[in-house]
């Protein structure tokens, strides 16, 4: 196996509001450039995994640990978690007011490389990566999601995927609510960051659209709170055809 | 487990600079005769102004101080000083000649440098008198008068002074008009003639250095028909451990189809009491622009008014007001429409934070007269913690069937979500913070030049350096 970079065990977490148990107990392993998929039914805790790993305050650790590039990141705050090279792609991106997408990805650079950096070379970079996603230039200038179509949400998520380079992407349900033509486009995106990055992706997802065009390297199912199920690419089809009733059960019985 | 806490000292260094007074003139604390008319003689008066300053001391003594408000418990009017002439003052037309303890504050303050960069004019008030006033030759040859009310008050304009002084807001107004009107210093008069459109815009910057001193500047802008006018009105002040004072007050008269914006950043030390009156009368046609950025001050009262006097006059009211620790900002405005087709357009934004409370008060009055007007009224507020507090108490009162009017309120949090995924690009909880807050508050930066957004988004940060623990 390629050298770990992400090792989560025996992982519980509760969700902030009300002390709700929602991760039982999670154990995950992710080696350098590996492509990993979490199916589950709705519910199960695959959101919260996600936002978990990226330290959301809203959910708290009450057990097990993170490891991520060799270091024990449980309960860092998220802003030292993304600077470490964690990136997460949220299902439903917030819309901010105040800052422009543009100034926005320039100011994540820079705030993770401690470096100043140049704004014709950065200008040039972004809009050739914005091609690659076949972004309206104009995007770049208007204010962070605000008034974006879901599908321009979803593509800005990649957008900044492929300019900060993170070890490690989580793409939280990337592909949902997307038409055909701009899953093709967020696949294409990933791919290029499978290609030019070479980092690691978490994929939570309903669908297999999205995995189409990428080489899946290991499937796993949650339900209620726990991994049911490893297996590898062949497992997302067996899925797709049969559904997650047989896992449910096994989870349940567990 | 992170925990956040509420941090009151800022570092305000900035602004909080001050200078000695020592050898500045001037009156005595408290107001009597005597002192009005010390003030009068010091200003060379015509004699209706001395006049009219003595019959506003009668008004001021008559009248009450308002009960509705913020408490102005702290305010001390027998220790108020009404006048304090810098050392040596005379205005000047270049920066050089300005005394180094005032020509440095203002540097400090960028106001020179903003008048190389990107102003029409500048004139910048010290304590109770203007130290620098100067407007652009080519402006000038516009026929565009942009200079202090005391020496036109004896020139060519003195007829068109005495007709309009005090007209919109007569010192029987409320007290602290009456007040403005006995003590008066400072402040500017512009007019800008028939179908002239000044490009970039005039600046007037008000600083109030002397302690436990009141600033009373008067600004007097006429445009008339067919022109265009921006004019920005910056202020600041030390901070002292007693009360100072602001009661100025703003009067402008649009002209037919002329257009005035009138953009502030208001960033008073928080002992500052900023009790200040603006109103504008538009006639036909005509549209008044407010931008107001209302950061600093102990307690304000502060609503500028647009009478919109002819038919198709517009108003246009863009605000925000921030409240830290330790304040209580009273803000908003009033419009009143009184020609048929006119219309009102209000959208303010208020935070508060530390314990700091933001009222947002509105008045729209519709007459009868004003048949087929429009207004609307959307003000939104940002609490940033559980100690602050934020109100809203619009007022309308219609009194024409033939009227469209809409009002919105919005009382909101900074979302965690929002900080959540701002800090997941690896930006720190303060500056996600900052962000959300400037963010909110972009209906007034979004409005003004460049220099100035970046300058407020400055203030916005500095409030909010040191929010989280």
């Amino acid at each position: 196996m390629a050298r770990e970079i992400l090792n989560v065990s025996d992982l519980k977490v509760q969700i902030e509001e009300d002390n709700r148990e929602i991760l039982h107990g999670v154990n995950l392993s992710v080696g350098e450039g590996e492509v990993h998929v979490i199916m589950g039914p709705n519910g199960a805790g695959k959101s919260t995994l996600g936002s978990t790993l990226m330290g959301d305050p809203r959910y708290h650790i009450t057990g097990g640990k993170v490891n991520f590039l060799g270091e024990d990141i449980t309960g860092l705050p998220t802003d030292q978690i993304a600077k470490k090279g964690m990136f997460l792609s949220f299902q439903n991106p917030v819309e901010v007011p105040g800052i422009s997408l543009s100034n926005f990805i320039r100011t994540s650079l820079e705030n993770k490389t401690g470096e100043h950096i140049r704004v014709w070379d950065f200008k040039k970079q972004l809009a050739k990566t914005m091609e690659v996603l076949n972004m309206d230039p104009s995007y770049a200038e208007r204010d962070l999601n605000v008034g974006f179509s879901g599908g321009e949400k979803k593509k800005a998520e990649i957008l900044q995927l492929l300019m900060l380079k993170p070890e490690l992407a989580i793409l939280d349900e990337t592909d949902s609510g997307l038409d055909v033509d701009a899953v093709r486009t967020v696949s294409a995106g990933i791919e290029e960051y499978k290609k030019s990055v070479g980092g690691a992706l978490i994929i939570i997802t309903h669908s297999t659209r999205i995995l189409e065009s990428l080489k899946v390297d290991k499937t796993h199912v949650l339900a209620a709170g726990q991994v049911v199920a490893d297996g590898d690419a062949s497992m997302v089809e067996e899925i797709n055809e049969n559904g997650f009733e047989k896992y449910v059960k096994e989870g349940e019985d567990s | 487990m992170k925990e956040k806490a509420v941090v009151a000292d800022i570092d305000r260094s900035m602004y909080d600079f001050r200078y000695d007074e020592k050898d500045a003139y001037k009156v005595e604390e408290g107001l009597t005769p005597e002192i009005v008319e010390q003030i009068s003689k010091e200003k060379n008066d015509p004699q209706w102004m001395h006049d009219f300053r003595l019959k506003s001391l009668e008004t001021y003594n008559k009248i009450q101080v308002p009960q509705w408000g913020p408490s102005i418990e702290g305010l001390d009017m027998d220790h108020i000083v009404t006048y304090v002439r810098p050392k040596d003052n005379k205005m000047v037309k270049d920066w050089e000649d300005v005394p180094t303890d005032i020509k440095d504050t203002f540097e400090k303050l960028g106001i020179p440098q903003a008048e190389r960069k990107s102003l029409a004019g500048v004139g910048a008030q010290y304590d109770s008198e203007l130290v620098y006033h100067n407007v652009k030759d080519e402006v000038a040859a516009q026929g565009v008068i942009y200079t202090d009310l005391e020496s036109a008050m004896h020139g060519e304009y003195a007829d068109m002074i005495q007709k309009h002084f005090m007209k919109l807001v007569p010192p029987t107004d409320h007290k602290f008009a009456a007040l403005h009107g006995a003590v008066w210093s400072g402040g500017s008069f512009v007019y800008v003639p028939k179908g002239v459109h000044v490009e970039i815009p005039l600046q007037s910057y008000f600083r109030l250095n002397a302690k436990g001193a009141g600033q009373f500047e008067h600004t007097l802008i006429i445009v008339d028909e067919g022109a265009y006018l921006h004019f920005i009105e910056g202020c600041s002040a030390p901070k002292y451990n007693v009360a100072n004072l602001h009661a100025g007050c703003v009067e402008l008269f649009v002209g037919k189809n002329a257009t005035l914006r009138y953009s502030t950043i208001e960033n008073w030390s928080k002992n500052m009491y900023n009790l200040n009156t603006k109103r504008a009368r538009v006639e036909e046609g005509g549209k008044v622009e407010w931008i107001s950025g209302s950061f600093g001050s102990h307690v304000s009262y502060l609503y500028p008014m647009s009478v919109l006097a002819g038919k198709d006059a517009r108003s246009e009211f863009t605000g925000v007001t921030f409240a830290g620790a330790g304040q209580n900002l009273d803000t908003g405005c009033k419009v009143i429409h009184n020609a048929p087709n006119t219309s009102s357009y209000v959208n303010t934004r208020s935070i508060s934070k530390g314990g700091g409370i933001s009222t947002f008060r509105s008045s729209v009055v519709v007459t009868e007269k004003a048949k087929g007007s429009k207004s609307s009224v959307s003000c939104a507020s940002l609490m940033l913690d559980d100690i602050s507090r934020s109100d809203t108490i619009p007022a309308m009162d219609i009194r024409t069937d033939d009227a469209d009017i809409g009002h919105e309120a919005k009382i909101g949090r900074i979302s965690d979500e929002v900080v959540f995924y701002l800090m997941s690009r690896g930006m720190s909880e303060e500056d996600a913070r900052a962000l959300i807050v400037s963010g909110f508050a972009d209906n007034v930066s979004k409005e003004l030049p460049l220099e100035y957004a970046v300058e407020m988004n400055n203030l916005i940060r500095l409030e909010m350096k040191g929010s989280i623990g």
